[in-house]
């Protein structure tokens, strides 16, 4: 591992995922805020942000606390959420392969960032460093921010500095690979059109579920795509 | 807020995440489930992007994003490293707010 990390060719993934991580850190330090000021000890935004660790489901039950909702539609609410990771640990059991001790705490690390990341990267061993790097990096500024928002009870405003478009930004980019095949750009397209026709009918985190019907588009065979990854391949100059 | 919000909350998160990762693991699937799954990505960015970009809550909403975003996703196109791409969406954005 520390070999790989040293890899001059990794250099570029490496500083995206660090600032990945330091742009969703900025994010935790609202949530520790929110938490706070919902009624919620130091102790238990940072716990929650230890333990819990999805980002959206986070905000979204502390929220629903604050407006004064019961622990029930707060749990509920958060964990459909969190739903999509159970999503993305399935797409990343292909390619996170080890013991089990190491799969127990990747799948704590399985969040959008970390996924897209991995994902986006050509060969096994990027794909793994990207995963862990960028679960690592996001877990350490999430957990920094919370425990500042949680003491300092101020946060800077994300929107100041455009950071909620950094996030889909850094998404934009890690999505290109995978427009290479015609499967991936349909899969997109599907993904994109589902969500968008969804998103003002679904209660909030289903959308993105409901997304992942899109891959259903991967049954039956094809010859097309297998040719074209293959050029692709030959193409980038990668073994 | 109380501790069984907590700890109820991260059992729940950590079974999703668990649920592919431990229990489907390294197991060799059908290869049409194998072709399905290689998709993800690709359907569940494309679906976090759009979410991301135009909409606060349940609402749809056209804002500074979606020209930060559009900048971003250029600067993909044009082969930018990914860093560059994250650093053009969010100072898009954020100068548009100024402006």
């Amino acid at each position: 591992m520390i070999a790989t990390l040293r890899d001059p060719k990794l250099r570029p993934m490496i500083s995206a995922c660090i600032t990945l991580g330091l742009a969703v850190g900025v994010f935790s330090i609202s949530f520790g805020v929110a938490a706070v000021s919902a009624g919620a000890s130091v102790f238990q935004a940072c716990a929650m942000s230890l333990l819990v660790f999805t980002g959206a489901s986070q905000f979204s039950a502390v929220s629903v606390i604050a407006g004064g909702g019961s622990i029930g539609s707060a749990l509920g609410g958060a964990l459909m959420l969190a739903a999509r990771n159970g999503v993305f640990g399935l797409a990343n059991s292909r390619r996170l392969t080890g013991r089990l001790p190491t799969r127990l705490l990747a799948a704590q690390l399985t969040i959008d960032e970390s996924t897209a990341m991995c994902a986006a990267q050509q060969d096994p061993v990027a794909q793994r460093a990207a995963f862990w790097i960028t679960g690592v990096s996001v877990y350490i500024f999430w957990n920094l921010g919370t425990l500042i928002g949680a003491l300092a009870g101020s946060a800077i405003n994300p929107k100041t500095f455009g950071l909620d478009a950094a996030i889909p930004s850094a998404f934009v980019a890690m999505l290109w690979p995978q427009l290479q095949t015609v499967r991936g750009r349909i899969a997109a397209l599907l993904g994109a059109g589902i969500c968008l026709v969804t998103l003002a009918i679904l209660p909030i985190g289903l959308p993105v579920l409901a997304a992942s019907l899109a891959i259903l588009i991967g049954v039956p065979k094809s010859d097309i795509d297998q040719t074209e990854t293959v050029a692709t391949v030959a193409d980038s100059g990668h073994p | 807020m109380t501790w069984t919000l907590v700890f109820a909350l991260a059992g729940g998160a950590y079974a999703f995440k668990v649920l592919g990762l431990v229990v489907v693991g390294d197991r060799t699937l059908p290869a049409a489930l194998e072709r399905c799954l290689v998709l993800i990505p690709a359907a569940l960015l494309a679906a976090i992007i759009v979410k991301d970009t135009f909409s606060i809550g349940q609402h749809l909403v056209v804002d500074a994003r979606v020209a930060g975003v559009g900048a971003a996703a250029l600067a993909a196109w044009r082969r930018a490293p990914v860093i560059a791409v994250i650093v053009i969406g969010a100072s898009v954005t954020a100068l548009l707010r100024l402006a």
